[in-house]
């Protein structure tokens, strides 16, 4: 581990880089209004129960428990571009649709297996649109081979996988998620590189 | 002795900058050390040192805000939200990229010796030969014979831990007990050992960490959060090392908010009387008076000093009558590389965080290998267990989803190359007159780029590094190769480079300006040439040379 990779080590999340990170050229700061919102409470119980269907309890405690719904505004409000926040924003919306359409309620009205249900199918839609997303990003990309101002076409994100990646971020770096679903030391003070694992150990948090 | 007037005057409190305070000092000089930024008290300042991971609101992340405020930061690493505030404001400090240069800069007491990467290696006699042997660029006017002996001076004091390895690419030094390998690294160690033999190594990194406690230091403490400042001073910086042991000899005055904006040169003597600084905060100006001027602002802002120095005899500044000086910019380019995963050790995991990596010494054009490229590259890399933010295909959400994040993935092993960059003459920085930063300065404009001879190189350095992983046993190899830029390395080097000719080279032998002997350039502006390692140890190494040459030749009354 060295300087240079220790950091990016945040970027990898899901096998890709982390929504709003890969934003490396055109930064903006302007906020959609709308982004305020997502601190009314009833849209943090919303998020939170997104995440915790995404990260349950199980031995240890579940998304909701880490508060992850505020941090998902946080990190929309401050680290999403614009587009990105409107996608977000919209995918409050296009997740009840889903739910109405799928299991006739609201999210927040459905029991947890049907939730689970739903989110196992977003999941899979989200998959499956970046597949799509990047396949066609990186055909273009081979068709435009060499040219130095190359840019690519604008393609959205997908509203769940940007849900399920905060989900991820908020809970493993979040207190509860580091020590109770993880194990972390803050000052290990020793460096052993050889010690036994048996399956069912946690991970280190870093 | 007037208030302004020292033995003295180091310009810059970087890695260079604090070794000469801490020589010069210790010789009995009187010396101000002028920084332009502000200071950074040791441990007091380092505010996110001890925080944990849930106390940054973005998790280390990056707003758009700093995406907005970072221009040049933006475009690798540096910029994120746990040291933010350790690198120079781009909007205050602007330059001119005719080609794009991404200079990431440290503007404050102690420089980028708090945020460096602290891998340490000596060069060998090859790469001081190497100039002189292809007939590029000069030939230094040194080689490892000169810096030996300082090389082991400049180790015993910041500590480094290392392997004595038997090198003759990689000579050994004088190390504190080495970091430890992991399980995987030791088994790739041996599989390479039966496929290269000694053809090529594969070693623990020679960091500047300390490994047993060191004066003052605490010996490290494996928590690898060293780019935020060192609570323990287990890394070398200025602030853990070199500045206290200035400050002790009661010699010493830090002036942070300095900005040296030209060397005073008289033309009687053909010597440096002292510099002119602006106050950073009061935009005053002040003269300071010394004997000696030891330049050591960082490669780019040493020459920038030196082009603003003496433009009523020489147009193009102290050192242009060479012709050389603000040519031949130069970095390590790096980007390159390939990971895989390693099979057989589920039952093995890790205690602690290694700040230190494995390094694989240049092999390339060495021993009869010829490429159609001269010089070589090196790899840095490691091996890890993936973590949570990986992907597992076969599950999608719920209660298994999570349980199976909170257990360590696969065995990783990733290296990535670091690769020796060619002086051009025409890659070069000149001074952009038309546009100014904060305080009203002419800024730099850069125009360089990576050439054929690089870019041969990192298609070498993608291949090799594939096909070595794969020779020792690592599955799933995928290589990846981005930004071939210059200045990521962040090792810029070269632009008032040492020679043996006033008529093509900015400094001597002793890193003195050709053109005012009283002034020592001992920063990566000096290099002739890059080698392939990492830089620093070698500024140490040549600081603390000259340091001692300059001293000598004030008693002798020569300068």
């Amino acid at each position: 581990m060295n300087r240079r990779d220790a950091i990016s080590r945040v970027a990898l999340i899901m096998g890709g880089a982390v929504i709003g990170a890969e934003f490396f050229i055109s930064g903006c700061k302007s906020t959609s209004s709308q982004v305020a919102d997502l601190f009314q409470p009833d849209n943090v119980a919303f998020l939170n129960e997104v995440a915790d269907t995404i990260l349950p309890t199980t031995s240890s405690p579940g998304a909701k428990a880490a508060n992850v719904g505020a941090f998902m505004g946080v990190m929309v409000r401050d680290c999403y571009t614009p587009a990105d926040q409107k996608v977000f924003m919209e995918g409050l919306t296009k997740l009840n649709d889903a739910a109405q359409k799928q299991a006739g309620g609201k999210f927040m009205d459905l029991t947890a297996d049907k939730r689970t249900a739903l989110l196992v199918a977003l999941d899979k839609e989200q998959k499956d649109y970046t597949t799509q997303k990047n396949k066609t990003l990186a055909d273009d990309a081979a068709k435009h081979k060499g040219e130095a101002d190359y840019k690519g076409p604008e393609m959205p994100n997908h509203y769940f996988r940007m849900m399920k990646e905060l989900t991820l971020l908020g809970y493993f770096t979040s207190e509860i998620g580091a020590t109770k679903a993880l194990r972390y030391v803050a000052i290990p003070g020793r460096y052993d590189g050889d010690v036994p694992y048996k399956k069912g150990d946690k991970a280190w948090a870093t | 002795m007037s208030a302004n007037t020292y033995d003295a005057i180091v310009i810059g409190s970087g890695i260079s900058g604090g070794w000469a305070a801490k020589e010069l000092t210790e010789k009995g000089l009187k010396t101000i050390m002028l920084e332009r930024g502000r200071n950074i008290e040791h441990v007091k300042d380092y505010v996110n040192a001890t925080k944990d991971p849930w106390e940054f609101p973005h998790r280390g992340g990056r707003t758009q805000q700093m995406i907005e405020d970072y221009p040049v930061l933006k475009r690798d690493y540096p910029l994120n939200e746990t040291n933010l505030d350790y690198w120079a404001s781009d909007k205050d400090s602007p330059y001119t990229e005719i080609k794009r240069f991404d200079w990431f800069r440290g503007y404050h007491v102690g420089g980028r010796s708090l945020m460096w990467g602290r891998q340490s290696y000596r060069w060998a006699d090859i790469d001081f030969e190497a100039n002189a042997k292809d007939g590029i660029g000069t030939d230094w006017p040194i080689r490892y014979k000169d810096l030996e002996q300082w090389y082991g001076y400049a180790e015993r004091f910041a500590g480094i831990s290392g392997n004595k390895d038997g090198l003759s690419i990689l000579p050994d030094g004088d190390f504190m007990p080495p970091m430890e390998m992991n399980v995987v690294e030791k088994d790739v160690a041996k599989r390479f050992k039966e496929h290269y033999k000694e053809a090529r190594a594969f070693v623990i990194g020679r960091t500047a960490n300390i490994t047993v406690p060191h004066f003052a230091r605490t010996n490290c403490q494996y928590r690898n959060k060293c780019w935020l400042g060192c609570p323990f001073g287990a890394y070398f910086s200025t602030q853990s090392s070199t500045l206290p042991a200035a400050m002790a000899t009661g010699n010493l005055t830090v002036r942070p908010w300095s900005i040296v904006t030209k060397i005073i040169y008289d033309k009687d003597t053909k010597k440096a009387k002292g510099v002119e600084v602006l106050d950073a905060e009061t935009n005053q100006t002040y003269e300071f008076f010394a004997k000696i001027v030891f330049v050591n602002a960082s490669t780019f802002n040493s020459t920038w000093i030196l082009m603003n120095s003496a433009t009523d005899i020489w147009p193009g500044g102290l050192g242009s009558s060479s012709g050389e000086l603000g040519h031949n910019v130069m970095d390590h380019h790096l980007g390159v590389g390939a990971s895989g995963t390693v099979e057989g050790f589920e039952d093995k995991y890790i205690f602690g965080r290694r700040a230190n990596g494995i390094y694989i010494p240049r092999y390339r054009n060495l021993n009869g290998d010829k490429r159609d490229y001269i010089r070589g590259f090196g790899y840095q890399g490691g091996g890890s267990r993936s973590s949570w933010g990986r992907d597992i295909p076969e599950l999608s959400i719920g209660g298994d989803f999570k349980d199976a994040l909170t257990e360590p993935g696969t065995w990783q092993m990733n290296i990535g190359g670091f690769g020796e960059t060619l002086p051009y003459h025409e890659n070069k920085i000149t001074l952009d007159k038309t546009k100014k930063d904060k305080w009203g300065l002419p800024i730099l404009a850069f125009d360089a780029e990576i050439k054929d001879n690089e870019k041969k190189m990192r298609i070498d350095m993608e291949n090799d590094a594939k096909e070595m992983l794969e020779a020792v046993g690592v599955k799933n190899v995928k290589t990846h190769s981005s930004n071939p830029f210059l200045g990521r390395g962040i090792h810029e080097m070269g632009t008032a480079r040492m020679g043996k000719d006033p008529k093509s080279s900015v400094l001597n032998g002793w890193n003195q300006v050709w053109d005012a002997q009283n002034v020592f350039v001992t920063d990566g502006a000096a290099m002739a040439s890059t080698a392939c390692q990492n830089p620093s140890l070698t500024y140490m190494a040549m600081t603390a040379r000259a340091a001692n040459h300059a001293v000598e030749e004030l008693k002798k009354g020569n300068i």
